[in-house]
Parts: structure tokens; sequence; C-alpha cells
């Protein structure tokens, strides 16, 4: 039976509750008890920062050259926090209840509730830090909105919210590695964990330059690898972004929650070309500021700027006029396949919908000119000071389009299509973001804890250092209280040279096959299946086939891959190879999971469960639960159900109207 | 946008390892797309070393919407090719044309060693930032985020210089391969904020040591780091830099 252990008492309560009553481990003791972290992103970051600091032994781990390049560093948006310095009602309940119901009521209560609590704890932190925010010209922090809110909340900077957060928390990292807290090592991946009297005691990590395996003892390890998103192969994740971390974990008994729960992002530069190795985003605050439209005629081949204002469909606000183009990211998305599914799409591809900011620069521009008391001023003069405007807010992405496309957003509307873009699902922890395998933490996208089954925008950046940076050095420290007389473990362990083996077998079978075919062949028609039969919309028929031709795929793959170079040497196509094999046996998984649940719910839309507007249509009845996954042998899991019980935020039809 | 299809030339420095002498090796690609990215064209010339039973071209990249600063080229003589305010990432292919020779190495500085092919070992940006590029604050520390108002001219500033993504194309432009932008862009970044300001002195001279120790050389203002940086950090950074050791070096307590 899974037991999320959620403290009592009322929800406002449960984690001041938690706080002053888990156990806690002194200063001298927390010298003895060794922590690993996987990833350094701004879950593990912020961790391995923290736990530095209280004076745990920390060992870091990364497989890029800088434990900077993790890639929260991509998230451009923003951050949430329920700090209300706009006025305008913000709270932590109200922020709790927009996640909860952003999420489509899959995530836990609790879990959401302490997410909402510290939000304005990391703010403070990072402005500590010297993030340098956005600020308003009295010198204060500047909010703005963000998708599925009516209240300003998020905090930015610039396009590069990721960026400047994940370098305060580097920054943090590197003083704690210079204060000998923590040691790191860059280009390694972790390829499995080792397990000593049931319990997470270390890992086997492959050191990526001389390819040598390393075993390493500790007495918890944290998975903070990010998602996995990759599978799909096209995503605006970074092109090593991956699950194994994760998946070794449940190939060691971890439970996988809710794998199918997949965020689609709205607003991406569309599909190129074949050769094409990954998808960009830009941000959803273009959302704020930018109006989304078709042509109202089928397959209009007019040049955008050609279509007077009433042949356009600006369609999320024609739908939704209560958050017109800022609603919830699953059904931005939605709405825009449904357009172009209907053949109102735009580009060559006809993939594509405008995003326009034709009127936010004549707005600013306006707004621009009476503040500089212009009074009638030209249309000449309105544009300049409104590109300025625009330029200052959403520059460096407006730059990335141009360069990525080569046509200039501010003078034609840009192009957008939906992609895969974060995943909900991972691997199941309780409250205290453990897994059921004890010694085994998943913090941030690595697991599935806090979105349920849609992220709002500008909550990821939020949940991985709360993660991080405010809740495991509480939640640690009540396992490793226990641990204080575990001396470290070395390695020369049984366990340790078993796990190590099982790795080198591995890797020597990969290389042994000798086949024909490369990994990114593989990858590609991993994704293109996925993207397919479990993407946007899903339904049974597909899902199953899916599920076949996967299984297929797996066969093939094992033995026909070819793996040039060798194993003790830097050799990247062997790193993904063993990656892309993760990839598959979890995209069977999701379609698994895609298939058991028949109702749909957040970025999950099953054709089969649809109001007659085609709007998702949940089933609380049957699925108000987590889907928690047992590996139980090779294509083989049991379903193990966390039913979600609502106390305070009651579930209802979530409409956007 | 229009596109069209090219082949090329590419002549690309190969290097086993570390010990490894290297040299240059030629490849022609064909039928490259105006609108594939630079590494797209790699992964296209990898696949088909792979299929010839050839070791295929190491190169560092991740996010490829530049920002992890992980891509590292050194493109016709000029780190991250042609563009300006560009990483190689986000360099496409419409910036050249059928029949151009495009020459590819990797990072040329003493500090930042070859690992093999087009990959080098930057680590010594970590250290720099290990000696001082922070704030020494621990968790839960802070005050609420707004007591402290910092003039926006000032934020941006800051803002400006934190944009830096430590890539290493100032050191690989410059002659003397400096690390003063890299270096300067951080002591800015933190020198600008109240926040920075209690251990604005120790951070400035610390880190400094820390660039000499790991053999960058020094600046002179040539020139060349501000032209290629992806993010455009200003050289006017060094000056400051300047400014901020002079002063350390003539106020510090210890």
């Amino acid at each position: 039976m899974l037991n999320a252990k959620i403290p009592g008492g009322p929800l406002d309560q449960k984690w001041t509750y938690y706080k002053g009553h888990c156990n806690l481990v002194n200063p001298a003791n927390k010298r003895k008890l060794e922590v690993i972290i996987i990833g350094t992103g701004l879950a593990g970051a912020s961790a391995a920062a923290s736990l530095g600091e209280l004076g745990y032994k920390v060992k870091a781990f990364c497989f890029q050259d800088s434990p900077r390049r993790a890639h929260s560093i991509a998230a451009q948006g923003g951050i949430n926090a329920a700090k209300n310095y706009q006025n305008d009602g913000d709270s932590v309940f109200r922020l709790f209840y927009d996640t909860i119901k952003g999420g489509d009521y899959r995530a836990r209560e609790g879990n959401v509730h302490r997410l909402a609590e510290v939000s304005a704890n990391i703010i403070d932190q990072c402005v500590a830090q010297g993030v340098p925010f956005a600020r308003e010209y009295g010198g204060l922090l500047s909010n703005r909105s963000f998708g599925g809110t009516q209240v300003q909340r998020t905090f930015y900077a610039a396009g590069q919210t990721g960026q400047q957060l994940l370098i305060g928390a580097y920054q943090a990292l590197e003083r704690q590695v210079a204060l000998g807290n923590v040691k790191m090592y860059s280009r390694h991946e972790m390829l499995d964990i080792v397990m000593i009297d049931g319990k997470a005691r270390g890992i086997i990590a492959r050191n990526l330059v001389t390819g040598e395996l390393e075993r390493h003892f500790g007495h918890a390890v944290l998975l903070c690898s990010g998602g996995y998103g990759n599978v799909f192969y096209l995503s605006t994740n970074a092109m090593g972004s991956n699950v194994t971390a994760a998946w070794k974990a449940h190939k060691k008994g971890a439970y996988f929650g809710n794998p199918c729960f997949t965020q689609i992002h709205p607003t991406c530069i569309p599909v190129s070309g074949d050769h094409q190795s990954k998808l960009t985003l830009m941000s959803e605050s273009l959302r704020n500021d930018g109006r989304i439209w078709v042509p109202k005629q089928k397959g209009d081949t007019r040049k955008p700027n050609e279509i007077p204002e009433e042949e356009r469909d600006y369609y999320l606000e024609r739908r939704y006029p209560a958050f017109g183009n800022l609603v919830p990211r699953d059904v931005a998305s939605r709405a825009a396949k449904e357009r172009c599914d209907a053949g109102y799409g735009v580009g060559s591809s006809r993939q594509a919908v405008y995003l326009d900011y034709a009127k936010a620069i004549e707005r600013y521009g306006l707004g621009e000119c009476s503040k500089l008391g212009i009074e009638d001023p030209t249309p000449e003069q309105v544009r300049e000071h409104g590109v300025n405007v625009v330029k200052e807010k959403y520059g460096n992405l407006f730059d990335m389009y141009e360069k990525i496309t080569g046509e200039n957003p501010y003078e034609v509307p840009m192009r957008i299509y939906p992609a895969v873009h974060y995943t909900m699902g991972g691997l199941w922890v309780d409250y205290e973001l453990m897994t059921n395998v004890p010694g085994l933490y998943a913090l941030g996208e690595a697991n599935f804890s806090d979105h349920g089954a849609n992220r709002l925008g500008a909550s990821a950046l939020m949940q991985g250092l709360a993660d991080g940076y405010f809740v495991i050095p509480y939640t640690i420290g009540n396992y490793l209280s226990n641990d204080i007389r575990t001396a470290a473990i070395p390695t020369s362990h049984q366990a340790f040279v078993d796990t190590e083996k099982a790795v080198q077998d591995r890797i020597d079978r990969l290389m042994n096959i000798k086949g024909a075919k490369t990994v990114e062949s593989f990858h590609k028609r991993l994704g293109k299946i996925m993207w397919d039969k479990c993407g946007m919309a899903r339904n049974a028929a597909g899902l199953q086939e899916a599920i076949e031709e996967i299984r297929q795929l797996k066969k093939e793959f094992w033995s026909n891959l070819r793996i040039p170079g060798g194993i003790k040497e830097m050799n990247p196509e062997l790193d993904k190879a063993n990656r892309v094999a993760d990839f598959i046996e979890l995209g069977e998984l999701m379609c698994i999971d895609a298939l058991q649940r028949n109702e749909s719910c957040g970025g999950h839309f099953r054709e089969e469960s649809q109001t007659e507007e085609g709007e998702a249509k949940r089933d609380d009845n049957n699925f108000q639960y987590v889907a928690a996954w047992e590996l139980k042998g090779e294509g083989n899991w049991e379903l193990h159900r966390e039913d979600l019980v609502f106390e305070v935020a009651k579930p209802s039809q979530r409409s956007y109207k | 946008m229009e596109h069209h299809t090219m082949n090329l030339t590419l002549k690309v420095w190969r290097q086993k390892n570390s010990s490894d002498s290297g040299h240059f090796e030629t490849y022609d690609v064909k039928d490259i797309s105006s609108e594939m990215s630079f590494l797209e064209m790699f992964d296209v010339l990898n696949e088909r070393l792979i299929a010839e039973g050839k070791d295929p071209i190491a190169f560092d990249h991740d996010c490829r919407e530049g920002i992890c600063g992980m891509c590292s080229m050194y493109i016709n003589g000029r780190p991250h090719g042609p563009w300006h305010a560009n990483t190689t990432c986000q360099l496409h292919m419409r910036a050249y044309k059928d029949g151009d020779t495009i020459v590819v190495e990797p990072w040329r500085a003493k500090s930042f060693p070859v690992i093999k092919d087009l990959v080098v070992d930057r680590t010594a940006f970590d250290r720099i930032i290990q000696a001082g590029g922070y704030i020494s604050v621990n968790t839960g520390n802070a005050v609420d985020a707004n007591s402290i108002p910092i003039e926006k001219d000032k934020a941006d500033l800051a803002f400006a210089n934190a944009a830096c993504i430590g890539c290493g194309a100032c050191v690989a432009a410059c002659k003397n391969s400096s690390a003063m932008l890299f270096v300067s862009a951080k002591v800015s970044h933190l020198a600008l904020l109240p926040q920075g300001d209690p251990e604005r002195k120790s951070r400035v001279i610390n880190m400094i040591a820390q660039m000499d120790k790991e053999g960058f050389g020094g600046c002179t203002n040539t020139g060349a780091c501000e032209a290629v940086c992806p993010k455009e950090i200003s050289i006017t950074n060094i000056a400051r830099l300047n400014n901020e050791y002079i002063k350390a070096g003539l106020t510090v307590d210890k």
C-alpha cells in the first residue's frame, strides 16, 4: 500500500507541523553523513548547496562539462511566488488553488500547499544571492502574469529567468565546493543505484571522458535529473536531457508516477524539416502581450500582414473570453492543434498559428508617447517607442526567433506550434520527496508530485527550488537521523562489485551488437511513434499499436544497433545509446499508462473522453488517483493506485471560459 | 523564408585525446539545407561517418538554444562563427553559400586543454567562480526581497553582466587567451548590487588570483572578446574590474 506520509491537521498547518516535529541531525553527525546528488539543475544545485551549508558531505554529479549548463538554464518566462506585491488579491491559498486546478485535480493537496507556502522564501533567497530580477523605476521587483492565473505573481529576468536562478544556485554550489562541503563530478553519468539491505547506498557512475566506471557511496541518493521529454526525440529539452537516472531507480524498485502526463507547450517554433534536432520554446510570457490567430478562411495563402483584421480568427479569445490568450498550456495547445487539423494552419507546413505583436507594439507605443508628452504622435513614433518597450521585455526571445527562422518578428507575426516541453510524471515520491525505495529521493521535474496532469507556467522553477532549498533540508534529516551510527560503507562491498558488473555487462552488450543502424535513427523512430500515438491526442487503438511498435523497435535496437569507437574513451554515441535504450522502455510504460487512464485530464487528452464542445472530460469517479507503476519484469508492470483526497480544493470541471 | 541546399567542404580538427597531437581532416558534405543549424550539419556528417564505419566528430553541445554555453566551435578563425552576438548552436546554414569551405577548430587556449576533437576542458572557469564569484548567503538567511530597493538602471546593468553563459569565446578570441571579460562580468554583476558589497574587495582579489593561477593571459585591450561575445558583454566591464581591483588592493584590510 502506498503511503504518501502526509502530516495530519489542517492543510495550512501541515508543513509547519512537520517542520516542528521531524527528527533533526546534530551538526557533528551531519559531517559524517554522505549524500549523493544526481543532476545540478535548479533542484540539484539548490539541494547540493543547502545540504553542504548544513554540513552534510555532498557529492554532486552532472553529465555536462559544468554544473552551470543544466537545462534549467533555458527556462525563460519566470517564477511564481505568492508575494502579492501587486496588491491584486494573491495569497498562498490562491497560488495553491490555481496550481491544483491548473493541474486538473491530479496533484496532492499537501504537497502543493507546501509549495505555495515556500514560494515567497525562494524569491527572498534568490535576491539575497544577487539574482537580478526585473525591477520597476522605484527600485522594487516587477511582476507579470502567466497562463492559467488572473493575478500578477510571476518574477522574471527578461526572458532568461531560468538562467539567472540557476547561476544563483550554481554560485551557491561552487561556494560549497570551495569550502570542501561538496565534491563536484562533472562529465559523469549515473548508470545504476547500489542497494544494500533494501536501502539506496550509492551509485555506479561512468566518467564520460575516460569511460571508466566509478563506485560512490552515499547514505542517501537524491535524483535531481530532470524530465524525460526527449522520449519524443523532438522536444524543447536539451540534447542531453534523459531519463536514465530515474529509469535505473525504477528498475531498482522505485515506482514511476503518472508517466503519461506530458506537457505540450503551445508556443514553440514550428518544425522546419527532417534534419531537425530539437525544438525551441518561445516563452509563454509572450502570450501576455501577443495575440494568437489563424485566418478565417481555410488554406489562406496570403502573407499575414495582408490579411485584414476582420478576416482573422483570434480563436483563443473567441473560445475562452475570460482568459483569452492566457488559458493554461494544455488548453492552448489543443486549440492550436484543432485549428491546424481543421485546415486553418499557416506557414509552409500548415502546422502553425500566428502569434502577433502588432497590437502590443501599438499599445505600448501610445503609452510611452503619452509618458513623454508627445501629443498626436505619428504612427512611426508610436511604433518606434512600442518596439523599444517590447525589445526590453522580450528582446532575447525575438532575436532567437529571427536567428532560427530568418524572419523579423517585429515586422511579421511569429509562427508557433505546440511542442513537448515538460513531463509532469516522474518517480513517485511521498511528502518527504522519498521514493518507495528507502534513502532514494527525487526532486524537481524528476518526481511526479506537484503539477498533476498539467503544469502552470512559471511553476517548474518554483518547484525545483522549493524542493532543493526548502523541503529536502528538512525531510532528509528525518531519514538520516536514523543513520548516524552507519559508517560509510566501503565500495569494495559485494553490492558495489555486483552492480558495477551489471553496468559493465550492459555496456559490453550494447557495444557488441555491431549492427547497422545508428542510435539517432532509433531515437527518431521512437519519437515519431510517441508523438503520433501518445502525443497531444490519444486513443485506445493508437496506444495499443504504439505499444506493439515500441516492443518491435526495442528488439531491433538490441539486435541492429551500431556504436562506433571504444568503451574506455570519450564516446558520445555510447552515452546516447545508454539513454535511448532507457527511453524505449519508458515509452512503452507511458503508452500503457495512457491506455489505462481512460479519461482526459490536463495534458492527457483521450479522444474517447471529451465534452460535446471538444473540451477535455475528466472522470473523477474512476480516475482520481496517481498511477504508480512497479516494474515486475521485462515489459511487465503492476499498477498501484494512490487515491487523491481533496479536502479544500473541491474538484470541479475546469473552465476558462 | 526561402531556403536552398548547398554542398560544402569542411576542414575539421581531429584529435583522439589530450595526448594526441591532432590534425585537420577534410570532409565534403552535400545537400545541406539553409534551414539547418550549424550543429545539425555536424549531426548529418556524423551519421554518415558512423555509417561508413568511421569515428564521428566529438563536439560539446546541449541546449541548442544559445543559453547553456556548452557549444564551442572556432569557425573560420572566429569563435561561434560569423554572426554577431551568437552561439555556435544558433548559427544557421543560411550564413553560407554553395561551394564554401569552412574550417572548424576547438577553442584555442592553454587553459582550455583539448579533451577530444572539438571538446575542451573549461573547468578553469568553475574554479574562478569558486574563488569568490558568489554572495555568501546560506539558505534561509534572506530578508524580504523588496526590503532593499535597487535602482532599475543598476539592476539592469547587473543583469546584462549576469547574462554571461561561461562559454569561453572571449578567451578563445583573445590573442593572450585572457579571461578578463569573463571575470569582469561576474565581478561587475555582483559589485553593482548592494547584496554583493560586503565581499566586494576579497572577491575581486581572489578571482583575479585564481585567473592568473589558471594560466590565462593579461588584457591588452584589443577588444576581440567583446566582438565575439554571444551575450554582448561590454569591454567596459574590464575597466570596472581594474578599478575594483586597484581600489581593493589599496584598501583591503588583510
